[in-house]
């Protein structure tokens, strides 16, 4: 079935680029960095789910708060950006990994949805405090290497854009050899399909959570840093980013890290060449329409193993 | 209210109610005062995604009380601001403004600072019999006429009208395109300027929309490249309208680029950076001050309320703070003719005229309640990171 699916999306991109070339290919190349954006995103969605079955509505939150402080460091007080950046993802992870030892560790005996219901709470106080802190206008982060755009066969693509590109094919490749190479991830994954057992053999669920929420938080953080030269930083840009990377995790099948960043990318093609293709307006409803056919004939995702929905 | 009490208790109320409103109200040529303050109320979205619209109206009020109290109130009378938050929701602005008219009995109600709101609020006003003087821009308030509403700024019919007639005149084009927000503000703009423009020879040949939070519009922007439009109209406020201009240049398109009047701000040059320059849209002249002639009343209006706000907030005058302003000043003014009576005021508020306020000179009518024109507007182009005007 994944391969399936691929052929009829590279169907569609061949179609696109034959019959609107350059065109078609600035499409592409545009919806390719706006899927990454969401790819990273679901990212975080998809690591505390497969460790810990809840998700975390606070993960667009992460991202935008990852944005705000890199513009009160690298815009407002001069800070270079390489220190910015890591300043920024240190204290947006640090606040990941607090609310996780605070609001649900406390929580671990009772049902995922209390948490689920937890973490939207979570989303509003974020987002009050960032306005509170912030106020409400957009605010610029200079790109980190120019706006000089770069033309490729007809298509442009700002310099920022390859940010976008290597860091998510960086994330997506680190988080994937930690789950599946590391002896912590491999417990990890163990812990959220049995905690039960996992505990029996000396797998510390408690412990798995944390480490969840610590990279769900750095990768959310580290995804608003690195987009927000492109898409202007806000207070309230947290709540579109978690809404589209949900739904870009789904796509994908929720727990899989692969899955994420291939239905982010497919997310932002779609919503691209839907824009471009139908009148405007229904961009968003074409692009959410396939996501649920394609959830209609694969309820698991598209890379989502069975299990993860009878679970 | 009058249910809760048994059948005597209605009675006696109602002998209060008109014993008291024969006081209050009276009759005959005399203007009747409050016995302790004029109180006006207002509606505004001081949160929420409104937030940077309700704000400053709500500090101009705030210094407009002090102002007149300082100066001995109106004619004697010290007037008070009664001013409730509707959190940028219409429903809550509802809620808001029944609360003023039947708890508070103020005179008149300001507000709110949404279209949407705004508009929530028109029924109640209408059926309270209590004027609305409100700060939002949408057309469809005041067109047809409601005998209850006002408004303070121009209307979006005024921003379309500028921005064809510099299509029409500066640019001298005859195919466009438009590119607007998804929204009510966006899609009320690009609907009257759809219909507007075949008026004067200009023929729309694209007409595209994107969402409020959307971070990248090429596609969009390449559908137009393929039309043979000579201009490109956006529609929209920040950020979306930046987030075009980057994607403008990064496209290398080189046609026209005419904002709406909910870019002038100095924020959309912050986001656009280089790609804001070229960009040309309609402002309010308070915006710049030096296009009003030096000495006269409106320019000495203006450059007073900026003054006055900068040394109370320490912040520049924006658009929003001066329709909270002229509202205020305009319901102020017509007190001093009706006293405290609101269908009096309401009669006193239409029959201002040549009234100079900040956001320009107001002359209300039976059949004008939007009291500006297309004359208090101009053309702003950016340059280099600055406004200059357009003649």
């Amino acid at each position: 079935m994944i391969y399936g699916s691929a052929t009829v999306f590279t169907l569609l991109l061949v179609v696109t680029l034959s019959i609107k070339g350059s065109t078609g290919l600035q499409w592409i190349v545009s919806g390719l960095t706006v899927g990454s954006i969401y790819a990273l995103v679901a990212m975080g969605f998809s690591v505390i789910y497969s460790s810990t079955r809840v998700i975390n509505f606070a993960q667009g939150e992460f991202s935008m708060l990852g944005g705000m402080l890199m513009y009160t460091f690298a815009s407002k007080a001069g800070v270079p950006v390489p220190l910015a950046f890591i300043l920024s993802v240190i204290i947006v992870t640090l606040l990941g990994a607090g609310f996780e030892r605070l609001a649900v560790h406390p929580l671990r005996y009772s049902s995922v949805i209390t948490v689920i219901i937890v973490t939207i709470g979570f989303s509003i106080f974020l987002r009050a405090v960032a306005k509170w802190i912030w106020g409400s206008d957009p605010v610029k982060i200079a790109s980190f290497s120019g706006d000089k755009p770069i033309r490729f066969l007809g298509a442009a693509l700002v310099p920022q854009s390859f940010w976008v590109f290597g860091f998510t094919a960086l994330a997506v490749l680190l988080v994937f050899l930690f789950f599946n190479r590391t002896i912590v991830g491999k417990g990890m994954t163990a812990a959220a399909a049995n905690p039960d057992a996992a505990s029996l053999v000396g797998i510390s669920t408690s412990t798995s959570s944390l480490i969840a929420w610590t990279i769900a938080a750095a990768l959310g953080a580290a995804a608003g840093i690195i987009i927000a030269p492109i898409k202007f930083a806000a207070y309230s840009v947290g709540t579109m980013l978690g809404l589209k990377g949900f739904a870009a995790a789904i796509l994908g099948g929720l727990g899989s890290a692969p899955g994420a960043v291939v239905g982010g990318l497919i997310l932002g093609v779609l919503e691209t060449i839907a824009a471009g293709v139908f009148p405007s307006g229904y961009k968003d409803a074409v692009a959410f329409l396939i996501l649920i056919l394609v959830l209609l004939a694969w309820p698991q995702g598209l890379l989502g193993r069975r299990q993860d929905v009878m679970a | 209210m009058r249910k809760r009490f048994g059948m005597g208790a209605s009675i006696v109320v109602l002998a209060l109610f008109v014993a008291l409103s024969i006081t209050t109200f009276g009759c005959g040529t005399k203007v009747q005062k409050p016995k302790d303050f004029y109180k006006i109320g207002a509606v505004l979205s001081t949160s929420g995604p409104a937030a940077p619209l309700g704000q400053p109206e709500q500090r101009s009020l705030a210094l407009l009380e002090e102002k007149i109290n300082s100066e001995g109130g109106i004619d004697g009378v010290k007037v008070k601001f009664i001013i409730e938050d509707d959190e940028s929701d219409p429903a809550k602005a509802t809620v808001a403004i029944n609360k003023l008219i039947k708890q508070e009995n103020v005179v008149a109600v300001i507000g709110s600072s949404t279209t949407g709101a705004t508009l929530a609020m028109v029924p109640v006003t209408s059926k309270e019999m209590v004027t609305l003087i409100c700060c939002a821009a949408g057309t469809k308030i005041t067109d047809p006429v409601n005998e209850w509403v006002f408004r303070t700024p121009p209307t979006d019919s005024m921003a379309i009208a500028k921005v064809i007639s510099y299509l029409e005149d500066v640019l001298e084009v005859s195919k466009i395109a438009i590119l607007h927000d998804a929204n009510a503000f966006g899609t009320g703009g690009a609907d009257e300027l759809q219909a507007k423009a075949p008026d004067h020879d200009i023929e729309v040949v694209a007409r595209e929309q994107y969402g409020s939070t959307d971070t990248d519009m090429t596609a969009q922007l390449t559908k137009i490249q393929q039309t043979p439009a000579q201009a490109v109209v956006v529609w929209g406020t920040n950020p979306g309208p930046a987030s075009i201009a980057k994607n403008m240049q990064q496209l290398g398109m080189t046609i026209p680029y005419i904002g709406s009047h909910g870019i002038a701000n100095k924020k959309f040059i912050e986001l656009g950076g280089s790609a804001a320059d070229g960009v040309a849209f309609p402002a309010g002249k308070l915006l710049f001050p030096s296009s009003i002639a030096t000495g006269s009343d409106w320019r000495n209006a203006v450059d007073e309320f900026s003054a006055a706000y900068k040394e109370k907030y320490e912040m520049d005058i924006d658009t929003f703070a001066a329709h909270g302003w002229d509202a205020g000043l305009i319901i102020t003014d017509a007190l001093k003719r009706s006293g405290n009576d609101p269908i009096k005021l309401r009669d006193e508020i239409e029959k201002t005229k040549d009234f100079v306020a900040v956001d320009g000179i107001y002359t209300y009518s039976p059949t004008d309640h939007d009291g500006l024109n297309v004359d208090d507007l101009l053309m702003i182009k950016i340059a280099n990171g600055a406004w200059t005007e357009v003649k």
